[in-house]
């Protein structure tokens, strides 16, 4: 009889430890690092406000698991942002959400394949990202898949034949994206009339877009970020010259630099899996509660952040991560659950293969009185 | 006509690289010192244009004389504050101190103005572009170079027929003889410094007019290729400084629209290093000798 009063006792004690376990969330530490100043700030800021309004989210909706969010600068720099990798491990962070921009990611990735911590980058699309490193995840495509996936648009929709191209020859991301468009361009009979190329400190672009222009390009490929676009946009403007001119994703926020005269960049297409514009219940929502807390509209980088870290919660769930599980042994839970989940985020849905890049199909915009249209 | 079209961008650029130069060589020539801070004083004087226009609203013309003022202001400033106690010591800590005054533009104007581009308003220099026939010059190319002659005149006239700037040419060919007779050698420096700067907000007008980006590094690039130009036109000469940026700008539109557009800024200095072994003083300058 003792016995078995025991018995009952353990058991009862048993079932409210466990029950006292399920109830209590298990607080995730994810760090963001990404350029919060420095010349891609507007990049790395929309990553942290986008991860910002998925952590407020999945707080207050109070699942399985709380997220404390630990927010690094790594001002789109090389070296820096192994100082901001360091600091984030040092605040206890078990995984990484970041970073943002593709250089800086090759080196705090490399890092982290070393010392075993798990990255999962919203933003940064260059291959050299994710290759030879298994603990590296995108959110966003590939490069190969941006350069591919706009010959493949430019030639289904058939916006023209002719095309030129300007890009950025002493950058990953620009010559990644180059690279296969021209490749996947000849297969789809887009000819290259044209392609020119310019270094970080270039300003002058009136021989590469006079080249373009004199080659009689319909349309005139740019893989690169915004700044250099606001100056070739600019340029062509004072060549009288209109071609489509057509962006990746780094063409995002060009409407937001301050003084931008926006009518340059009137019919300007570029590919973007997020359109604050949309009518899609979720993404209203995410721009309603963006707008809410930061008084602007979100650009994709923030979208893409936001269901990084929706992507992160599905895979420490499959993983089982707990509070205590260490960095370390995050890295190979999630990296064997990356495999395994699909996630239906506001930039579309997603699966991951062993690459670490995702797949997901590619949509392009138009820039119409200074807003993105899908058409 | 692509020919054509190129020359006049060539002109364009080298007009706001020789503009730039005219700062570096008055400096040198008078102060004998580098003041690599030059390529930083133009960027200010693009954001305080920039803020008039944008923030305060004021007509262009105004907002272009209130970021000269502000120029010639901190040109003064700097020579006072930074490079006037050093006037006796070696040339290498003044130029060391010129290098750590251009860093110091620069973080402070990253903690004024952030570092998000700002796209200079080009509006109302840029309202349409002139056409003539299939060639299109914008406005922006015309004024730069009709600015740079106007500038070009007036130095010279300055220099050659006021006194000031008869005193100026005196304190650089013999400073301790210029004192001797009566010339105010430090009120000439920092005068030099006051019109170089004031030179350096128009270079930043006109600089951020043909291509509007706005941010904290601006000036460091045409900076560096304006030095060069004052360099291969002769350091010190104020014709070889324009001669100089001009021969740069049109080298180097020229380089990347027939030989390669990778290869632009590389031919540029090729031909720096070119033109310095076979005249070591530049086109222009004068060779010096070193008095025993």
């Amino acid at each position: 009889m003792k016995k078995l009063i025991a018995l009952a006792l353990a058991l009862v004690l048993a079932l409210t430890v466990c029950s006292a376990f399920a109830e209590e969330a298990i607080t995730l530490k994810i760090a963001h690092i990404g350029p919060l100043t420095g010349p891609a700030a507007l990049y790395g800021i929309a990553t942290s406000r986008g991860a910002q309004i998925a952590v407020d989210e999945i707080n207050a909706a109070g699942g399985k698991y709380r997220i404390e969010l630990i927010d690094e600068d790594d001002e789109h720099n090389v070296e820096k942002v192994i100082n901001a990798y360091n600091a984030a491990l040092d605040a206890g962070a078990q995984m990484i959400i970041g970073t943002t921009t593709s250089k800086p990611c090759e080196a705090a990735g490399a890092q982290g394949y070393t010392d075993r911590v798990f990255f999962l980058t919203p933003s940064a699309s260059s291959t050299a990202v994710i290759e030879d490193k298994d603990n590296v995840f995108q959110v966003c495509f590939t490069d190969p898949n941006q350069g591919a996936a706009s010959a493949q648009y430019i030639a289904e929709n058939k916006l023209g034949t002719k095309v030129a191209v300007i890009y950025n020859n002493a950058d990953v991301y620009s010559t990644g994206i180059r690279d296969t468009f021209v490749e996947k361009g000849a297969e789809l009979g887009l000819e290259i009339v044209s392609e020119e190329t310019f270094t970080d400190e270039t300003t002058d672009f009136t021989v590469q877009v006079g080249k373009a222009q004199e080659a009689g390009a319909e349309i005139v490929f740019l893989p690169m970020y915004y700044t250099p676009a606001s100056l070739i946009l600019k340029t062509a403007a004072d060549k009288n010259y209109k071609p489509i001119f057509f962006g990746v994703d780094g063409m995002d926020g060009i409407l937001s630099v301050e003084g931008f005269d926006t009518s340059l960049a009137e019919g300007v297409m570029l590919l973007t899996p997020f359109v604050a514009t949309s009518e899609d219940p979720k993404v209203a929502n995410f721009v309603k509660l963006y707008q809410d807390k930061f008084g602007e509209t979100p650009i994709q980088f923030a979208a893409d952040s936001y269901d990084g870290i929706y992507i992160l919660v599905a895979a420490a769930e499959k993983a089982g991560i707990t509070a205590e599980t260490t960095p370390e042994e995050a890295c190979e839970l999630l990296i064997a659950a990356m495999k395994e989940i699909k996630v239906d985020g506001i930039t579309g849905s997603m699966t991951w293969d062993e690459s670490g890049a995702v797949t997901k199909t590619p949509m392009a915009a138009t820039i119409e009185n200074g807003v993105y249209v899908f058409k | 006509m692509i020919f054509l079209d190129n020359l006049i961008n060539g002109l364009s650029l080298g007009s706001i690289y020789a503009i730039i130069a005219l700062g570096y060589t008055m400096v040198y020539g008078i102060a004998r010192m580098l003041n690599f801070a030059h390529g930083d004083v133009i960027m200010v004087g693009a954001y305080i244009a920039f803020c008039g226009l944008q923030y305060w609203g004021l007509p262009p013309v105004l907002a272009f004389v209130v970021a000269m003022l502000f120029c010639t202001c901190l040109g003064i400033t700097i020579e006072g504050l930074a490079y006037r106690p050093l006037r006796q010591a070696t040339s290498l800590a003044v130029l060391i101190t010129a290098i750590g005054m251009s860093y110091l533009l620069q973080n402070i104007a990253l903690m004024i103005w952030g570092a998000n581009p700002k796209s200079f308003p080009t509006t109302f220099i840029n309202g349409s572009s002139i056409r003539l026939g299939q060639l299109n010059i914008s406005t922006a190319a015309i004024i730069t170079i009709l600015a740079n002659v106007v500038i070009m005149v007036g130095l010279t006239l300055f220099t050659s027929r006021t006194k000031l700037g008869k005193a100026m040419r005196c304190v650089s060919e013999d400073r301790g003889a210029a004192e001797l007779m009566g010339i105010n050698v430090n009120r000439t420096i920092s005068l030099t410094f006051a019109i170089g700067s004031a030179l350096a907000a128009i270079a930043g007008i006109l600089l951020c007019s043909s291509y509007p980006i706005l941010q904290p590094t601006t000036g460091s690039m045409p900076g560096i290729k304006a030095f060069t130009a004052a360099v291969f036109g002769g350091i010190g000469s104020i014709p070889g400084a324009m001669l100089g940026g001009i021969l740069l700008g049109v080298i180097e539109i020229f380089g990347k629209a027939y030989i390669s557009t990778e290869l632009g800024d590389a031919i540029v200095f090729a031909v720096l290093i070119i033109v310095l072994l076979v005249k070591p003083a530049g086109l222009l300058g004068k060779p010096m000798r070193e008095k025993v």
